[in-house]
């Protein structure tokens, strides 16, 4: 079967190198075929190690529908470990072998959806990001605390989205350019560096969840809307006017003031945004502006 | 039920920007969507956005890209179109404060990406589809555009006339996945669908877990076809372990690839000689697996891409994003380390038919973004062109589902007269889409019922359906037929292609096809039922890749991102024409539409492609 297709050079050049798979069989299939015929026994070295090493989860469970699950429990896994292998990973791997009713919130496995925060040894971490071969076994996954369990590790969000937009997290400058025009507003590449660790936010709650402030006063802006509202307040596009308006809406009585520097959702942030820095720099914007008003 | 002009299903960057236009336009807008849209998968994108703002650069030079680019299978208007508004677009989002990366002057800074003859992709770091994501949905709130997040959306709401040209569409069923109650959403001007892509079909994928093509099933069953689904490009650079994408914007700032005796094969081993690691993408994956099968990968499976030359505080300035990927998902520091990459399933070129307007052939059905085909990426999409086709098409499809005039289209969709019925003896018998029958379709027996009939007698057809599948409590479950569907397609529907094995993958999507009438959800309770969300998904997922192999198998050429080992060239005269599958009949039907290739002021002759 070589023969035929040799002869026939394709017609778009960019890549010489592929005629010379000399008709033979595509990489795959020529792994795929060592496989198949037992060449490489690799399944069953694989399932071999996996025996030899295997990562205790104690996941927590809730149903308020399931009678079983009606009264708060943990429940254990054993998963074969991998190299490389995350928390996520690992309950996914729980919930497709096990029990398909695990139910956990994920989806990108790359740590920008921010839908996977867990509370994992007692403390708040993204999943998808954390490396099971840091952790103490067994491996304790609960849901975030201080909020609402729907079920299993999901959590009710509705607070923490209702906070975010609180802050009115849009950009409030109205010039849009005119049909055809292309000018950009300007903006210099160290007003950018400013605000840039405050625009990595993905909402995954994590620092709300850790926070001893938020979890006494329901209404406190908490840690990730005060970021986003410095994300506005910070970025020069926007007039001063409205950074004003900005800063009053985080000088209010549930705002900025409550935070007392306690460093928890800094602490716990999966993107290393400094939370409490900013909490801090937009006390003292308020102060400044406070002091121009009287 | 629900009801509102514009029902947008999905809210990544494509289904926020139709919302945002709908509004724009007057249409009461809502968005349905699983994930909440924050969530959604724009947010991984990490490249940037291809748009000519520079003197120096045009739409006319960026349209010329891509369709070399497209290997002549894009469509000129769609992709003229896509080049022209592009750039307003792109400076639409930095007037919503989109924080682009910046030059000295405080104009935002542009880098060159695979592909094109200008440096033209407009980045915000490496994490550009995040800062897109998050800009739009700030516009869809400043809109008050009402959001139904963490709804799935189960199947659309047409018309049953036999002609599915005839057709309209009504609405969507969906459900609360928080309550598992189930309703129908009546939409009074159209549906959009912008489900994203259906990397799922495969088990090494750049994807979220959500990208489930169900958008592209849901379509499918109703009477849309299905185009040029075959074109799947693999990107080069995932990481082995997880599929997790590094970006090409590190090739873009001067990464390098290297195999396991340290040279840099796409230069030695002449792959690229004159783009080097910038060639378009199919061109530098299929290198990739060349160098592994000539025994040059490291361990036997990967290749090295370095970016250590660039230094520190350039790689921290612009890549900083990928320093976390490395470390985070492979215990790599890019800073001191090559990074291990391997091609990865990454994006479907094809998708639901559409014309330029976003309109499918079924009246008040439009589709945008990855899960639609206008079609501007053809047989291989260029790096940067995914992000501004989202904002473009997805800012008209929500204009002309707002009852916006935008004028005629010169792309034709649906079956008609056009186009060109295959009479290729299909060599293995496809298994029927749906995997009930009356299925899709919204009325039985032929009677065209009032919007309001239609609705409810779906609304009451997928309550029937999710009733059975929790009733039975035993059978096969979604995730050992999804892993099956997964591997099979990444065993023989990947880089390289046989016929022998697209057939072997034909046979295995037939028998999850046969597997799945025996599926059931094992958890009983109605709150988050992922157990059964997931069902759903395998389901479309299955049709999905059914379709995918399908148009691999009658492709008989090499073209963009579909090599095929017994036709290794580009068959002009044969294959300038794009791959329609539709259903009808509960069977999939091929035909083929022809590529247009003039454009506004010329024809776009297909010339050798060369890096
Ligand atoms: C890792 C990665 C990097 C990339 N980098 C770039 C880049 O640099 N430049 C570029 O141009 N392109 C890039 N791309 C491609 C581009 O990002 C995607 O094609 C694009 O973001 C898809 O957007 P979308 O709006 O079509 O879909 P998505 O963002 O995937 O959104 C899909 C939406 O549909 C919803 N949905 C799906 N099914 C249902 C259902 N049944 N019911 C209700 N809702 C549903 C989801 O909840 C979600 O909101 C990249 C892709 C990946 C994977
Ligand atoms: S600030 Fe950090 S911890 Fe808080 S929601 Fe955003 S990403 Fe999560
Ligand atoms: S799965 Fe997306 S952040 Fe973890």
């Amino acid at each position: 079967m070589s023969t035929q297709q040799q002869q026939q050079e394709p017609e778009s050049q960019e890549s010489p190198k592929d005629p010379e798979m000399k008709g033979a069989e595509s990489p795959q299939q020529r792994r795929l075929k060592d496989k198949e015929s037992g060449m490489v026994d690799e399944h069953a070295e694989k399932e071999a190690e996996a025996a030899d090493e295997t990562v205790h989860l104690k996941v927590f469970r809730y149903d308020p529908e399931v009678e079983a699950k009606q009264e708060p429990r943990f429940d254990d896994f054993h998963v074969p470990f991998e190299k490389g292998m995350t928390v996520l990973d690992a309950v996914m791997y729980a919930r497709d072998e096990f029990d398909s009713s695990l139910t956990f919130r994920h989806s990108c496995r790359q740590a920008v959806c921010g839908s996977d925060a867990f509370f994992v040894n007692g403390t708040q971490k993204l999943g998808c990001k954390t490396q099971i071969s840091e952790l103490e076994q067994p491996v304790r996954i609960e849901p975030l605390p201080h909020q609402e369990v729907v079920k299993d590790l999901v959590v009710d969000m509705d607070h923490f989205y209702d906070q975010m937009h609180a802050v009115e997290p849009y950009f409030q400058d109205e010039d849009t350019p005119e049909s055809d025009e292309l000018e950009e507003q300007r903006q210099t590449p160290e007003n950018r560096e400013k605000i840039k660790m405050s625009s990595r936010c993905i909402w995954c709650a994590a620092c709300m969840s850790s926070c001893n402030i938020a979890a006494g006063d329901n209404e406190y802006l908490g840690p990730a809307a005060i970021n986003k509202a410095y994300k506005f307040a910070m970025d020069d596009r926007e007039s001063e006017d409205i950074k004003a308006h900005r800063l009053r809406i985080l000088e209010q009585e549930h705002g900025v003031w409550r935070c007392q520097t306690q460093f928890s959702c800094t602490e716990v942030c999966p993107k290393d945004i400094p939370l409490t820095e900013h909490i801090q720099e937009l006390k003292r914007e308020a102060v400044k502006k406070n002091l121009k008003f009287w | 039920m629900y009801e509102h002009d514009v029902i947008v299903v999905g809210a990544g960057g494509a289904g926020l920007r139709a919302a945002v236009a709908a509004s724009e336009a007057g249409a009461d807008t809502a968005i349905v969507t699983k994930l909440h849209p924050v969530r959604s998968h724009t947010g991984a994108a990490e490249g940037g956005i291809n748009a000519a703002l520079q003197e120096g650069d045009d739409w006319e030079l960026h349209a010329y890209d891509t369709m070399k680019g497209s290997d002549y299978l894009g469509d000129a208007p769609a992709v003229e179109t896509l080049a022209q508004d592009s750039p307003k677009e792109t400076m639409n989002l930095e007037h919503w404060g989109m924080p682009f990366s910046r030059e000295e002057d405080g104009t935002v800074s542009q880098r060159p990406f695979g592909g094109l003859s200008y440096p033209r992709t407009t980045y915000a770091g490496a994490e550009t589809g995040h800062h897109l994501l998050h800009t739009m949905y700030e516009q869809a709130v400043k809109h008050g555009i009402q959001v139904y997040d963490e709804w799935y959306v189960m199947n659309l709401v047409t018309s049953d006339d036999t002609d599915p040209n005839d057709r309209e569409c009504h609405g969507v069923v969906a459900y609360d996945v928080q309550s598992g109650q189930i309703e129908g959403f009546k939409a009074n001007n159209g549906v959009v669908l912008a489900t994203g892509g259906p990397g799922q079909a495969f088990d090494h994928t750049t994807n979220a877990v959500s990208c489930t093509g169900d958008g592209h099933a849901m379509a499918y069953r109703a009477g849309v076809p299905l185009e040029d689904m075959e074109f799947i490009q693999f990107h080069p650079t995932s990481l082995p372990s997880t599929g997790v994408l590094i970006s090409e914007g590190v090739r873009g700032e001067g990464g390098i690839l290297y195999n396991n005796d340290g040279e840099r094969f796409m230069f030695e081993h002449g792959y690229a000689n004159n783009s080097g690691e910038l060639a378009s993408r199919d061109v530098v994956a299929r290198a990739e697996l060349d160098e592994v099968d000539a025994g040059r990968g490291v361990e036997d499976e990967y290749v090295h891409l370095d970016m250590r030359h660039l230094g520190e505080e350039r790689i921290l300035d612009r890549l900083e994003n990928i320093l976390h990927l490395a470390e985070d998902f492979e215990g790599v520091d890019g800073l001191v380390e090559p990074m291990p990459v391997k091609p990865g399933q990454h994006y479907a070129m094809g998708g639901i038919e559409t014309d330029e307007n976003g309109q499918t052939n079924i009246n008040g059905l439009y589709a945008a973004g990855e899960c639609a085909c206008v079609s501007v990426h053809g047989g291989n999409r260029l790096g940067g062109n995914a992000l501004p086709e989202l904002i473009v098409f997805g800012k008209r499809a929500g204009r002309h589902a707002a009852g916006d005039d935008l004028g005629e289209p010169q792309i034709r969709t649906g079956y008609g007269d056009d186009v060109e019925d295959d009479d290729t003896d299909l060599p293995v018998q496809p298994g029927a889409a749906g995997i009930e029958t009356s299925d899709g379709v919204a009325a039985d027996g032929g009677v065209t019922a009032d919007a309001d009939g239609l609705l409810e007698r779906a609304v009451e057809r997928e309550r029937t359906r999710v009733d059975g599948l929790m009733d039975k409590d035993s059978g096969v479950q979604h995730a050992e037929i999804r892993s099956k569907l997964q591997k099979a397609m990444t065993d023989y529907v990947n880089v390289f292609r046989t016929e022998e094995g697209i057939k072997k993958a034909l046979k295995l999507i037939r028998e999850c096809r046969e597997e799945y009438q025996d599926v059931y959800v094992d958890d009983p309770s109605r709150t988050f039922n992922t157990d059964l969300q997931m069902t759903y998904e395998t389901r479309n997922l299955i049709d999905v890749a059914e379709t995918i192999a399908l148009g691999a198998l009658v492709r008989t050429e090499f073209r963009g991102a579909h090599w095929r080992q017994e036709h290794q060239e580009r068959k002009d005269e044969e294959w300038l024409k794009h791959t329609l599958i539709s259903w009808d009949d509960g069977e999939p039907n091929i035909f083929y539409r022809p590529v247009i290739l003039e454009g506004q002021d010329k024809t776009y002759e297909p010339k050798v492609r060369s890096y």
